[in-house]
């Protein structure tokens, strides 16, 4: 049980996706002027990532790694180089999954996060944290607590930006940095800011 | 077959003018984890480039072929196998960039700016144009990433490219590493920096007052 709460911690600070891999950048940069958008966006990115990192985790135990397919009679098969290919396409299919059953079955959430879900597919955290699962060999409960600490903390630090980017409306920046340029720099802060939680030894 | 005039503004109205990084926040993903070094700046941006001027490339070729319900998937799944070759070479030729790239070279097919690319401009373009317009992107990338690559290496490292520029004071030198560079926020703030250089440069690319 320890390891996974600190699996989780580990994931939502000390290996914050946004803050510390900086993936997920252009949605993060791009949704993060309002508070209220960057909610419903970051509850969308838990919610596909605590979904489709232990999905690919399965598929990519079942189908993918060395040896895998012995089951099938092919015990040298190693079909790992297939990886991108099959991870982008189950979190699109997972994502386009989610989208129908939410417009079914919960017609009020998917009204708050449908515009925000197409704009998942493309997220590069989704597929970074896949990624980050495969390479780091977490096993199927590993990577449940991994998928939804990722999402939390991505969520967490948009929410933190936007809170960011509300108030600087009344700041006087200079007129090239206006915009684009000071959110860069106003990341790079909080990046620094995030940085001293690694620290910390789980 | 378009005139040279116009090829030229494809390919290089990308690099400055129009740059993917810094006006259409496009594929920063990449952009900052990967420059602690310029090897590792240059080796993305080359893939990065060929990846997007293909991709580019093949889905203009097909783009009469494809119906505008399925594009995104058709789209990814040629993006996906360029990345693939890749990433296969790459680690067939040096591994060890390879696993130092970890999981930042699956993340292009991620990259907005390859997407982008496609969907705005080979689903609707002759091939030829395409790849130029791929390759063009593709430098705007390779420019800001080489830059900040070059700054952080040799003003965090003291080197360029792994061979010593500057002689530090541990080696009995003269000059003290800034830490900070070598940190990934950094990129941020040299990002930053970036942009307001070139938006001074640049007057029409301020943004308007909120």
């Amino acid at each position: 049980m320890e390891h996974y709460i600190s699996l989780f911690v580990k994931a939502v600070f000390i290996e914050n996706l946004a803050l510390s891999f900086f993936l997920g950048m252009c949605t993060f940069l791009a949704v993060s002027k309002k508070v209220t958008t960057s909610i419903g966006l970051g509850v969308a990115v838990i919610v596909v990532l605590g979904i489709s990192v232990p999905v690919n985790n399965l598929v990519y135990h079942a189908v993918l790694a060395p040896g895998s397919l012995t089951w099938l009679g092919y015990p040298d098969a190693d079909l790992s180089f297939l990886r991108f290919l099959t991870f982008i396409g189950v979190i699109a299919a997972l994502v386009q999954i989610l989208e129908m059953v939410l417009d079914k079955f919960f017609p009020a959430l998917y009204n708050a996060l449908g515009i925000f879900l197409p704009l998942i597919t493309v997220n590069c955290a989704i597929f970074g944290a896949v990624a980050f699962m495969v390479e780091r060999n977490y096993n199927f409960s590993e990577s449940v607590v991994y998928g939804l600490g990722a999402g939390v903390g991505w969520a967490l630090a948009i929410t933190l930006l936007a809170g960011i980017r509300e108030k600087m409306k009344y700041s006087d920046v200079p007129d090239g940095l206006r915009g684009l340029g000071i959110t860069f720099i106003t990341v790079g802060l909080m990046g620094l800011g995030f940085m001293s939680f690694s620290g910390i030894s789980l | 077959m378009a005139d040279t005039k116009e090829m030229k503004a494809v390919l290089f109205g990308p690099v400055l003018a129009n740059n993917p990084i810094a006006l259409q926040v496009l594929g920063i993903c990449s952009a900052l984890a990967v420059t602690s070094s310029l090897k590792n700046a240059l080796i993305m941006s080359i893939a990065l480039t060929l990846v997007t001027a293909f991709s580019s490339f093949f889905i203009s070729l097909i783009r009469n072929q494809i119906p505008s319900s399925v594009r995104i998937i058709v789209q990814m799944t040629i993006i996906a196998s360029l990345v693939i070759v890749v990433d296969q070479v790459l680690q067939a030729f040096s591994y060890a960039t390879a696993k130092e790239l970890s999981v930042f070279v699956g993340l292009i097919i991620t990259n907005c700016i390859v997407m982008g690319r496609a969907e705005a401009y080979a689903m609707k373009s002759p091939p030829i144009m395409s790849f130029l317009d791929g390759i063009g992107n593709g430098l705007g990338y390779s420019v800001v990433l080489l830059t900040v690559g070059f700054i952080r290496e040799l003003f965090g490292k003291g080197t360029l490219f792994g061979v010593d520029i500057i002689p530090l004071v541990q080696d009995g030198g003269w000059y003290q590493p800034m830490g900070l560079l070598i940190l990934p926020p950094s990129a941020f703030f040299i990002i930053g920096l970036f942009i307001w250089v070139l938006r001074t440069y640049k007057k029409d690319q301020v943004e308007a007052k909120a």
